[in-house]
């Protein structure tokens, strides 16, 4: 297990730098960039050949890629743009964990994705949480009541569920909650539209919870009807076996059979598709960001793209790739360890 | 001669149509299709503004109102959907293009080439697709192209489709690891046949199935991630409606005039179940196990 672990980890390495070439390829080829956004809207042609010399863009790419990766304290770079390489290079590089500057806010990258981070992992984790109490119980009955009504309703549920854009639904909530319905005593929407607390106030529970009430049901409707459906063909699979017909030979209670004895094996696929989905945890739901104003990673991402902030982009793409493999080991690892059946070489 | 259906294509054709909801989703799809199809029936222009006429509420001359402009919803809405489920389609025939060969060739030849077509697909799927989505919708929105011009439909298709390619190629690839190996393919290759002959002639028509319906769950999935990009404006671009960027132009006035945001919703809701629920029905069909007992209950 540890040599595969290891030869797995090896492969990461090798598949992150595949993709880092790539996606600075790509950022890089666009056209536009900084240049743009600091020379003004008629920039003089010597203005931008100095801009160019200063962000380093006037190097190819190759180097561009290299000065990004191991940084450029090593050699000399044209800080002033002046033509001549007089000054030594400031950067450390991502192998130093030094992603760069953003263009926007000339803060380094890493900064502002600590600004947002906790804001994102704050709305997703108890998003994926609320989903996960709210499938299992409908996954586990809509399983035992198959073909029931109740089984009917969850399913079409679950279908609805999963063909609701989640901006969309977002919308809609923020009609209800905010514009339609007041707050009886107050006269004032019964929800917020958006934002993470209230500005101007201190800390408050109540306040953090109301702004939390609806960016977490739109967010976790898509992820109940995922989870639930998931979890009832997951069951399904096993209620029939032999062994649960021995425990119920044996005079347990059904309720037993199905929470304990079926239920605990169940939950093995579910256990590693959570794992898969760690990874929002980190990326953060664009959409329901952008919709409700959440100050996260997902809009972090989407105003980066707006302003071209190719090392911010760039940042998070690399970062979330190195989650996505990362959870993937994980959830290999997972799979293995639960169900003893399962062995890699 | 017209060739006749088959024993197997009508059994799994009877399984299909017992699919209540599938056949459901079938007859909303197809009236959401001719709708748009018969768009050009309306009175109103899809993009012409007529201010004396802005943000009208739903009416018996408006069926569903005006947006900010003037121009007839309903009439943005039915052209939207030739874009929206156009980007679908297109999206799908792109990763079907794209997936189908790469699974076939790695399933086929295994070895080498398996392992690195693998490793390709292994790459994609560990990007953050929606992320990399919005970043080539923001790139190619610089850049001028031959063919794609900025955002428009193919660009968005081509964006998505190189995005969601690597399902097929994991299905296909699994298809063909098992089938490769059945007798009757060992007896073309005896009486000669020629790989791509195996390939395209015996074996891809017995994988078939699941590939049809995983890209019918990829229109879907395809229609709702134009939906996203348009909503976030790095999609198609107005004044060219689709029912993305119908929600993101319904944004700045949508708490007054809320059926503005909520009718292109329901348009897109709609859609995506129903493929949702033909494709459910199409798995049911297909499932080897049942199509067989039903092809013995004939014979």
């Amino acid at each position: 297990m540890t040599a595969y672990i290891f030869r797995r980890l090896l492969q990461t390495v090798g598949l992150l730098f595949f993709l880092s070439v790539i996606l600075f390829g790509l950022v890089n080829a666009a056209p536009g960039g900084p240049i743009t956004a600091y020379a003004g809207r008629r920039p003089r042609p010597e203005k931008i050949a100095q801009l160019k010399r200063q962000f380093g863009l006037d190097q190819p790419l190759p180097t561009q890629y290299l000065y990004w990766l191991i940084g450029n304290d090593w050699t000399t770079i044209d800080s002033n743009g002046d033509g001549i390489k007089d000054s030594a290079g400031l950067r450390k590089g991502v192998l130093r964990g030094d992603f760069g500057f953003s263009y926007r806010t000339r803060k380094p990258v890493l900064e502002e994705i600590q600004s947002r981070l906790p804001n994102t992992v704050y709305l997703m984790s108890i998003t994926i949480l609320v989903a996960l109490l709210i499938a299992i119980p409908l996954g586990v009955y809509s399983a035992v009541k198959q073909y029931s009504s109740f089984d009917f309703f969850a399913t079409t549920f679950s279908f609805a569920g999963q063909a609701i854009p989640e901006f969309w639904l977002g919308l809609i909530l923020i009609i209800i909650f905010y514009a339609w319905l007041k707050n009886p005593w107050t006269g004032e929407s019964l929800l917020p539209s958006g934002g993470i607390s209230s500005l101007g106030s201190g800390f408050s529970l109540s306040d953090r919870l109301a702004h939390l009430i609806l960016p977490v049901v739109t967010g976790t409707l898509g992820w109940i009807a995922w989870y639930s459906r998931f979890i009832r063909s997951s069951l399904l699979e096993i209620l029939p076996l032999n062994y649960l017909r021995s425990a119920r030979a044996r005079g347990l209670t059904e309720r037993i059979v199905v929470l304990k004895h079926a239920l605990s094996n169940a939950l093995i696929p579910i256990v590693t598709l959570i794992a898969l989905d760690l990874p929002y945890i980190f990326t953060g739901a664009v959409l329901t960001e952008t919709v409700f104003a959440w100050p996260g990673m997902g809009r972090l991402y989407y105003q980066a793209a707006i302003d071209r902030d190719y090392p911010l982009l760039l940042a998070v793409l690399i970062i979330g790739a190195a989650f996505i493999i990362l959870c993937n080991l994980i959830a290999d690892i997972l799979y293995a360890y639960l169900d003893p059946r399962v062995r890699y070489e | 001669m017209i060739p006749q259906p088959s024993e197997f294509s009508i059994a799994i054709w009877k399984r299909f149509t017992r699919h209540r909801g599938a056949i459901i989703g079938m007859v909303i799809i197809s009236l959401i299709i001719l709708l748009c199809i018969f768009a050009f029936l309306s009175p109103f222009n899809p993009e012409k503004s007529s201010l004396a006429e802005k943000l009208l509420p739903p009416s018996s001359v408006h069926l569903l109102g005006t947006d900010a402009l003037g121009r007839d919803l309903l009439t943005r809405i039915l052209y939207g959907g030739r874009i929206s489920l156009t980007v679908g389609g297109i999206a799908v025939a792109i990763s079907l293009l794209i997936g189908v060969p790469i699974g076939a060739l790695a399933g086929y030849y295994g070895g080498k080439i398996d392992s690195i077509l693998m490793r390709i697909t292994d790459a994609f799927l560990s990007l953050p697709s929606f992320l990399v989505l919005i970043l080539l919708a923001a790139i190619l929105r610089e850049v001028e192209l031959p063919i794609l011009q900025r955002n428009s439909v193919l660009t968005i298709s081509l964006v998505i489709g190189a995005l969601s390619w690597m399902t097929f190629a994991r299905l296909v690839r699994a298809a063909f690891l098992t089938l490769r190996e059945m007798d009757y393919v060992s007896a073309s290759r005896a009486l000669g046949a020629s790989d791509r002959r195996i390939m395209l002639g015996h074996i891809l028509p017995n994988g078939i199935g699941v590939v049809i319906v995983e890209a019918t769950l990829q229109l879907g999935y395809a229609i709702i991630q134009e939906a996203g990009l348009s909503f976030l404006n790095f999609g198609i671009q107005q004044p060219t409606p689709s029912w993305g960027n119908l929600i993101y132009a319904a944004q700045s006035h949508f708490t007054k005039y809320p059926w503005l945001a909520v009718f292109p919703g329901i348009a897109i809701f709609l859609t995506i179940v129903s493929v949702n629920y033909i494709g459910d029905g199409l798995r049911d069909a297909f499932d080897p196990y049942k199509v067989m007992e039903k092809v013995g209950e004939w014979t």
